[in-house]
């Protein structure tokens, strides 16, 4: 994965609360095969109205999803944080997350940071006001800038540490491959394999 | 100091531990089925990363294979597509696989079990949360997620944070026509849907004990039910004769071995649970589903609950909901349920002795008019011991389609589905809103009550068929 230490961009304000992993990406958009191209689901049922925040030229391009709270409830699919980031997400704002999303977001380098809702709120006034505002998320510091201000944003040490350094679940985890191997040696001989 | 079943593998399998970090656990087998793993190869190909295990690795196609015409392409291309490409990514990756056709073929937690691959203490994981099935060998297994597949296909470990354990205790006797399948659907009605969770289950007492090892599965396949992360049952004898002579069971002196280290698979006398639920075997009766989650069940003498009888609230809508959906009204006997379809199969209720069961009680008689009885051998190894055995006779003999092995209606990806507003009494384990087609109405029944239920055309056991034939 790639470090990500601050991400600088446009906002999308969706002004939704407990939008849910399948409104984030409905099932019949599951059944790709690849890594990729799950932005075709993204919020499907709310793009076919032509008024929808995203449906609009301004929203183009937007790395920041500045959304309600209580982000990313229901189901434990990833496709939902893979549906973002083939958008275009880089990171998602919101006041509450929900813990499985959250988890699978950091393993796919989607940045969650937690903010204040009455900080929310302001973003969203002022990316309404001018959507061509840059929002600045940094994760070194742990704030979120836009214009003259800058708020705090929450974010577990290890996931932070883990976008900062671009290490992913299996980065993590070669790097102990001589505990692995040592295990494998330990293990008894009469156990099964599949060849 | 004392130890659980549960803790005793997890001890077993920990390859670094570190301070305010989750364990790492190696993993002895890893299944792959074609719905959730083409991301998991697309991850290691896009990383450059190859599968560090093969020989711990195996798959199976189950999820959308057809159950008709199997030697035909695979109709719905969104199927084939998910199929050929788990066949591409094997051959690639060097991954075993016994696809549609092969005799080893079948759900993948049938065929773990049969082929002699799952045994006591390991840790099993599959991208399926019904990993839990193997845990009536006295394995850990559990289902992961995409991401967690890849890990283990890449790493042969998983990082994971420490689980609660439960103990479920059915001392006792279960009564003639009183199956594990109604014990784990009291078990889930016990504790409900969320009872579990954060949880590995072991299950234990006199009743457990007497059961076969397939009746073990089956109790164990539906932890996930009751929310639990697994289920378990210590190994002993009747595990070790399941296993004695598979193909991949150790042999000779490494059997020895391996029975020798099984035995030592026991919670410790003095071992303490987070939470010990217990129940009384004589209690349990034929269990069925009235709504649209496996913890509305009753027995199925009893009737269409009350929605307003239900002191919780959230309890009272769900209860509300469920009806509507079901299309059912209050009050009406579970026994005067008509169903439109039966469906005997799935990882549940799938396995040999499953289909002995219910066509004993379906020999020499004949599936109900209006009602398709649909029995699907949970792998290609049943069907042939079915077929040797003439159950295919007695079920084609009664009215009943045999089809080929899958998971089929169990979740109706491939076309084994249940038209909108079509009722199932189904040995599945799911009984959520379409789980089998949009708009289908699912209740979840064991093998016995499957089988008589085809033959009335309403939710029976076998003991009805009596009456029901004295009446017609
Ligand atoms: S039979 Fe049903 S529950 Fe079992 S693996 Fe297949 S789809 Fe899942």
């Amino acid at each position: 994965m790639e470090p990500v230490t601050t991400i600088t961009g446009r906002a999308v304000a969706l002004r939704r609360s407990n939008v849910d992993t399948d409104q984030i990406i409905p099932a019949v958009y599951l059944k790709r095969v690849t890594r990729s191209g799950f932005e075709d689901g993204l919020f499907a049922a709310w793009r076919s109205d032509p008024d929808f925040v995203l449906n609009r030229p301004e929203s183009a391009g937007a790395t920041v999803l500045v959304a309600g709270a209580d982000f990313g409830t229901g189901s434990s699919r990833e496709h939902a944080v893979w549906a973002l980031r083939d958008h275009g997400f880089r990171v998602v704002i919101s006041s509450r997350f929900a813990d499985i999303f959250r988890g699978n977001a950091g393993k796919g380098g989607l940045v969650t940071a937690r903010v204040e809702q009455p900080d929310v709120e302001r973003l969203w006034s002022a990316v309404e006001a001018d959507p061509s505002t840059e929002v600045t998320v940094d994760l070194a510091s742990r704030t979120v800038r836009w214009g003259e201000s800058t708020v705090s944003f929450d974010i577990d040490d290890y996931t932070r540490w883990r976008l900062m350094e671009g290490l992913d679940d299996v980065d993590l985890t070669l790097r102990h491959a001589d505990s692995v191997a040592a295990y494998e040696d330990r293990r008894p001989r009469w156990m099964p394999t599949t060849v | 100091m004392a130890a659980t079943l549960a803790e005793k593998v997890w001890e077993a399998h920990v390859v670094r531990r570190a301070a305010g970090e989750p364990d790492l656990l190696y993993v002895d087998l890893h299944l792959v089925h074609e719905v959730t793993s083409p991301q998991a190869f697309d991850g290691l190909r896009l990383a450059g990363r190859p599968v560090r295990r093969p020989d711990l690795t195996i798959a199976t196609e189950d999820h959308n294979v057809p159950t008709l015409d199997i030697e035909r392409p695979i109709a719905d291309p969104v199927s084939r597509t998910q199929v050929e490409t788990l066949r591409r990514n094997c051959a690639e990756f060097g991954v075993p696989i016994h696809p549609l056709g092969d005799a080893e073929q079948g759900i993948v937690h049938v065929v773990g079990p049969q082929l002699g691959l799952t045994q006591p203490g390991m840790t099993v994981v599959c991208g399926d949360s019904h990993t839990s099935t193997h845990g009536a060998f006295g394995a850990l297994a559990f289902g992961i997620g995409t991401s967690e597949v890849e890990h283990v296909l890449a790493t042969q470990t998983l990082p994971l944070d420490r689980f609660r354990t439960m103990a479920v205790t059915v001392d006792g006797e279960l009564a003639p026509g009183v199956t594990a399948k109604d014990v784990i659907l009291a078990v889930i009605a016990e504790i409900g849907t969320g009872g579990g969770q954060g949880y590995v289950i072991e299950y234990r007492g006199s009743a457990i004990e007497a059961l076969s090892m397939e009746a073990r599965m089956t109790i164990c396949n539906m932890s996930i039910e009751a929310g639990a992360r697994a289920g378990m049952v210590a190994p002993d004898d009747t595990t070790f004769a399941y296993l004695e002579g598979r193909p991949r069971a150790p042999k000779g002196e490494d059997w020895d071995a391996a029975v020798r280290a099984w035995r030592e698979l026991r919670t410790d006398d003095d071992a303490t649970f987070d939470r010990e639920v217990v129940l009384d075997a004589a209690d349990i009766t034929p269990y069925v589903t009235w709504g649209t989650n496996p913890a509305q069940g009753l027995p199925l003498s009893a009737s269409v609950p009350d929605p307003a009888s239900f002191d919780d609230q959230s309890a009272r809508q769900a209860a509300e909901r469920a009806l509507e959906y079901m299309g059912l009204r209050p009050g009406t006997p579970l026994r005067d349920i008509a169903v439109d379809t039966v469906f005997l199969g799935s990882c549940t209720n799938g396995r040999i002795e499953d289909l002995r069961a219910a066509a004993e009680v379906i020999r020499g008689r004949s599936v109900a008019d209006g009602v398709r009885m649909l029995v699907v051998p949970g792998s290609v190894r049943v069907r042939l011991a079915a077929e040797a055995e003439g159950l295919d006779v007695v079920f084609k003999e009664a009215g009943a389609e045999w089809r080929h092995a899958g998971c089929s209606m169990c979740l109706g990806m491939n076309p084994d589905q249940l038209a909108p507003g079509e009722r199932s009494a189904s040995t599945s384990n799911r009984n959520f809103e379409g789980r089998q087609g949009k708009g289908g109405r699912t209740h979840l029944v064991s093998p016995l009550v499957a089988a008589a239920t085809a033959v009335v055309g309403r939710l029976a056991s076998p003991d009805d068929l009596e009456r029901h034939a004295g009446k017609a």
